[in-house]
């Protein structure tokens, strides 16, 4: 007869053995970046345009760009992202409506990343002639992050007790100043944390600023949201892939910025909610 | 003054409620109004069956059954992997580890689905290719296979968070039962658990498949982008993403070329929007 105690000694090396093979290569991937990028990383490489067909030089521009593209796509998405998670949480019924709505936000978060990109082309660059612009980045990139805005604030507001919006109501305060004044402010950790991993997704993503934003080589900074700019994917992507010959501290440094920036952002975001579990238990 | 107040603020709120509704809309929209024109220049049957993929040539070719092909061999490789690590990790995440070392895993996870695309695809690109290539003793390392390996890396936070959630929405009770029956944790965990979360597994793998389906960057740097039918999971191969994301530089606004590329975005939404509708199904279905 099978010795189940056996068994099961085997089965949890298997399950163990398969969480290793996911965790070990993210360590290693981040680890070998941090150590080959490194040395890349200097006031130079920060502060300069790229010099010698990119091949030398830094990536300024391409850091300004991004900084620009993710602090569009936020003030585009965070105002319609948090009014609707509003919506959802404060207002809406449990009807088709609210269930369609539910529905598109997954259907938005599903979409893929490059079909954003046509549709901010089809859309933005060539309907409205905002031309290959930072508007028309933005606000393809803004579009993109406004299901995981919706989403982590929906859940923020919904964690908030009841209780506290019935004492509210009951004191006279109508449900707008219930909102503003009671909900709002016992949710905004999560509304932050959601705002945060929004930005870091919109900093790294290339496919959706391709053919609306992103400039091959553009070693200027950008002077108005009409302007083309550079960005820090799509520049790891042309120097790895379309210009031969650059050289490895040139790409592993620009991809260590990369991720450094993204890595940033989502341990700021995971500090936030960690510190709000901490304070907070009703 | 203050009611008004009220009435147009409530306004705003359900008008940005329903700006999710409107934006899917729109995406499909302007994704049909520009894709159906390509079959002013080809027939849908042969758009969609039609064996060559030649875009620029004289007279053009706008067949995308190998960049399907493309797509589905790299899917399917990506997902054989990911779904079996994937689901192994979330159980052991839910049901083994200790609490410390759970939100350590946890925060691993996490780690990996905050790395960006192209990140992933570089780092492909200068260790995964030369690897492939030196193992199979290939021509080249940009394969269908390397290809899949990457993306089942991409699509495994996906299904280990959702599957990890399934796995922990199982009532406790079912779990005591199974103890008070005598079973081991792994005889409960396979027998008892694993079932009862099978629907919100399924959700998972099929959310991690939307996500594979999907990827663009990293699969444009490491599959070779050839587009012709492939016979093997060692050859390049060219996907629909890629496709779009290499060529829509190159094609003019307003040509047969950019209508394509449109018309394979369509198919693109369409394959996503079903697939996230059956995993919302499913995850309805566990709820009620």
């Amino acid at each position: 007869m099978r010795n189940p105690r056996r068994t099961e000694k085997i089965a949890f090396f298997f399950l163990f053995l398969a969480t290793a093979l996911i965790v070990l290569p993210v360590g290693l991937i981040v680890v070998s970046i941090v150590r080959k990028g490194l040395p890349a990383i200097s006031w130079q490489f920060l502060t300069d345009i790229p010099r010698e067909g990119m091949r030398g030089g830094g990536i300024l521009p391409a850091i300004v760009g991004t900084l620009y593209l993710v602090l569009g796509a936020i003030v585009f998405a965070l105002p319609i992202g948090l009014f609707a998670a509003i919506y959802l949480s404060e207002y809406a019924k449990d009807n088709v409506l609210t269930r369609i709505i539910k529905l598109a936000i997954v259907n938005l978060a599903g979409v893929p990343s490059v079909v954003y990109g046509l549709f901010g082309l089809a859309l933005f660059v060539v309907f409205f002639r905002f031309g290959a612009s930072i508007l028309s980045g933005s606000l393809t990139l803004g579009i993109m992050v406004l299901p995981i805005i919706i989403t982590a604030s929906r859940e923020a507001l919904e964690s908030v007790p009841q209780a506290f919006r019935e004492v509210s109501l009951s004191l006279g305060a109508s449900k707008w100043q219930t909102i503003r004044h009671v909900v709002l402010p016992n949710g905004i950790s999560g509304i932050l944390t959601g705002t945060i991993l929004g930005l870091g997704r919109a900093a790294g993503e290339t496919a959706p600023i391709l053919f609306t934003v992103a400039a091959f080589y553009h070693p200027q900074l950008p002077r108005s949201i009409f302007d083309q700019a550079m960005a820090l994917p799509y520049h790891l992507y042309v120097i790895s892939t379309q210009v031969p010959n650059v050289g490895d501290k040139m790409r592993y440094g620009t991809a260590l910025v990369l991720l450094g920036l993204v890595l940033i952002m989502n341990s700021v975001a995971l500090v936030v909610r960690f510190r709000f579990r901490k304070r907070h238990r009703w | 003054m203050r009611r008004l107040k009220e009435f147009v603020l409530q306004k705003i709120v359900l008008l940005c409620g329903v700006a999710s509704i409107l934006f899917v809309a729109l995406i499909f929209l302007f994704l049909v109004k520009e894709g159906l024109n390509v079959f002013k220049a080809v027939s849908p049957s042969h758009f969609l069956l039609g064996r060559s993929w030649y875009p620029i040539s004289e007279p053009a070719q706008f067949g995308i059954l190998p960049l399907i092909l493309g797509s589905l061999l790299v899917t399917a490789g990506a997902t054989v992997i990911s779904v079996a690590i994937g689901v192994a990790c979330a159980v052991y995440i839910a049901e083994v580890a200790r609490p410390a070392v759970r939100e350590t895993l946890k925060v691993g996870i996490e780690l990996l689905a905050a790395i960006p695309s192209i990140v992933l695809g570089f780092i492909g690109m200068v260790t995964l290719v030369p690897w492939v290539k030196k193992i199979f003793h290939l021509p080249t390392g940009l394969t269908a296979l390397s290809g899949s390996i990457m993306l089942a890396f991409m699509a495994m936070p996906t299904i280990v968070s959702i599957a990890e959630d399934a796995l922990h929405a199982v009532p406790r009770s079912y779990k005591e039962g199974a103890y008070a029956l005598g079973a081991t944790r792994w005889q409960t965990i396979h027998r008892v658990i694993l079932r009862a979360a099978s629907p919100g597994i399924a959700a998972a793998v099929m959310l991690g498949i939307g996500r594979v389906i999907g990827e663009t960057m990293a699969v444009m740097m490491i599959t070779g982008n050839a587009a012709v039918i492939p016979h093997g999971i060692l050859q390049p191969v060219r996907t629909l993403t890629a496709t779009i994301a290499g060529e829509m530089g190159e094609a003019a606004v307003g040509s047969e070329h950019y209508y394509a590329l449109f018309a394979i975005g369509t198919l693109l939404f369409v394959i996503s929007f079903g697939i996230n509708v059956t995993a919302d199904l499913l995850l309805h279905k566990r709820r009620s």
